[in-house]
């Protein structure tokens, strides 16, 4: 039996009514292991303007480099109260901020390792489908080697990973560029 | 070191096999860039999305379990005070299935939508049309062991946009479903049928392939409708089902 998946409708502009119940930017709650990170950016649009209506989703692994979920069969520990989900809107000015903890390693493909780095999508009114980015973390030894930035070409690589914050330790920015020279990569799988 | 084009690896010591979800049959899904929606021009990204394999990363997703003691009943119908919502109640129910046709159980479903008038508890909803105290126009429900999901709601009006001159959106429902993965993601919008807007709506028509696009609008279904009180829609969700392919035993490739 073959189907064909559904079609993919804009969020719209009006999504808060919907998708605010989930809305979360403490990914990582209390108990939970690992270096606490804030993440904070803006969302630009083609003119490099903010924008106001857009929806980050962040998917990751705990600090262990483990999913909550059962497809991640790996021999490693996983706190109960630990989800690695986040839904956080952009605010009026287009910025977004969360905080959450530094996941671990997790495998990647032909017993690859994967540098740590946090699964992002993005809807927004003006967006058909829902787009997905990853982060990756600053002076990570592990970016220079990890199988999905190098299927980026160079020149666009720094576009996914987040910078270090000149005013407080733990503090990550990271811009998401729809369009323009430094465009966002986005990924499809 | 070649990424493994099937997506399927094994990984020494934990012997993790991924299989793949399908990639979109050609055409049934929007490109991001349609001019017609004006929203698209600034926001599409104008470069190639990157391929990438499947990894443990995307085949995860959350799950939300515990919502499930809390999601049996849905009605959008009825305020937080015992009010009833003004407008034409409905029921929508239906399946979500994978690409393989097998249920996708204990899933969130989200929706959301404008009240009887056309207008959005938001905002940003300038639209001159009376909201309605009895209804926000939001709710969430899950399905059961058999994929199955019903909720009950008012009939949601159609409303003006600035897309173009004298624009109208069609009647629609938003549905947010995530599946058991990242990768089954799915962000929708529901129509009805006979609807005179759907033609000349950008975002229904954003599209190409015609029976995809189709396929977002629901059924008048006799077997729902409840006598003296609320007319049925049937709707089935497709989430992005596993490669039919069967794949390697993992253990055989190191």
């Amino acid at each position: 039996m073959s189907l064909q998946a559904t079609t993919w409708q804009t969020v719209g502009p009006f999504f808060r009514i919907g998708l605010e119940r989930l809305f979360d930017a403490d990914i990582a709650g209390v108990g939970v292991e690992g270096e606490r990170v804030a993440v904070a950016g803006r969302v630009l649009d083609g003119d490099g303007l903010p924008i106001r209506d857009a929806v980050l989703e962040i998917w990751q692994a705990n600090a262990a480099g483990k999913y909550a979920h059962p497809a991640d069969t790996q021999d490693k520990p996983l706190e109960a109260g630990f989800k690695g989900f986040g839904r956080i809107p952009t605010q009026d000015d287009g910025t977004f901020r969360f905080t959450t903890i530094k996941p671990g390693t997790v495998p990647g493909p032909n017993g690859t390792t994967q540098a740590p780095h946090l699964v992002v999508g993005l809807l927004m009114r003006g967006l058909l489908r829902g787009l997905v980015t990853r982060a990756y973390f600053p002076d990570e030894r592990l970016n220079s080697s990890d199988p999905i930035l190098g299927l980026i070409e160079p020149s666009r690589r720094a576009t996914l990973i987040m910078t270090p914050s000149s005013e407080h330790a733990n503090l990550l920015h990271w811009e998401i560029r729809m369009q323009g020279e430094a465009e966002t990569v986005f990924l499809e799988f | 070191m070649a990424i493994d084009p099937a997506g399927a690896w094994g990984l020494k010591g934990a012997a993790l096999s991924i299989s793949n979800y399908r990639k979109p049959f050609l055409g049934t899904q929007p490109e991001f860039l349609h001019t017609p929606y004006a929203s698209s021009i600034k926001r599409a990204p104008q470069k190639p999305l990157v391929a990438i394999p499947q990894t443990l990363s995307e085949v995860t997703g959350p799950l939300f379990d515990r919502d499930a003691q809390h999601a049996a009943e849905c009605n959008l119908t009825r305020s937080a005070t015992g009010g009833e919502a003004q407008g034409q109640r409905i029921a929508v129910s239906g399946r979500v299935l994978d690409e393989n046709g097998r249920p996708v159980p204990h899933t969130l479903v989200e929706v959301w939508q404008a009240n009887a008038a056309g207008r959005y508890l938001h905002r940003y909803d300038q639209h001159d049309a009376p909201l309605d105290p009895n209804f926000t126009g939001d709710g969430y429900t899950m399905t059961d062991e058999l994929g199955r999901y019903r909720f009950v709601t008012i009939r949601p009006g159609c409303y003006p946009w600035g897309n173009h001159y004298n624009a109208w959106r069609p009647a629609h429902i938003h549905f947010s479903l995530f599946g058991p993965a990242m990768a089954t993601r799915l962000v929708t919008q529901m129509y009805f049928p006979g609807d005179p807007m759907l033609p000349f709506d950008p975002i229904f028509n954003c599209t190409t392939d015609e029976k995809a696009r189709n396929r977002l609008i629901s059924q008048f279904d006799w077997e729902t409708t409840i006598p003296g009180s609320t007319i049925g829609h049937k709707f089935d969700f497709i989430l992005r089902g596993a490669d039919a392919t069967p794949m390697e035993d993992a253990h055989h490739q190191d």
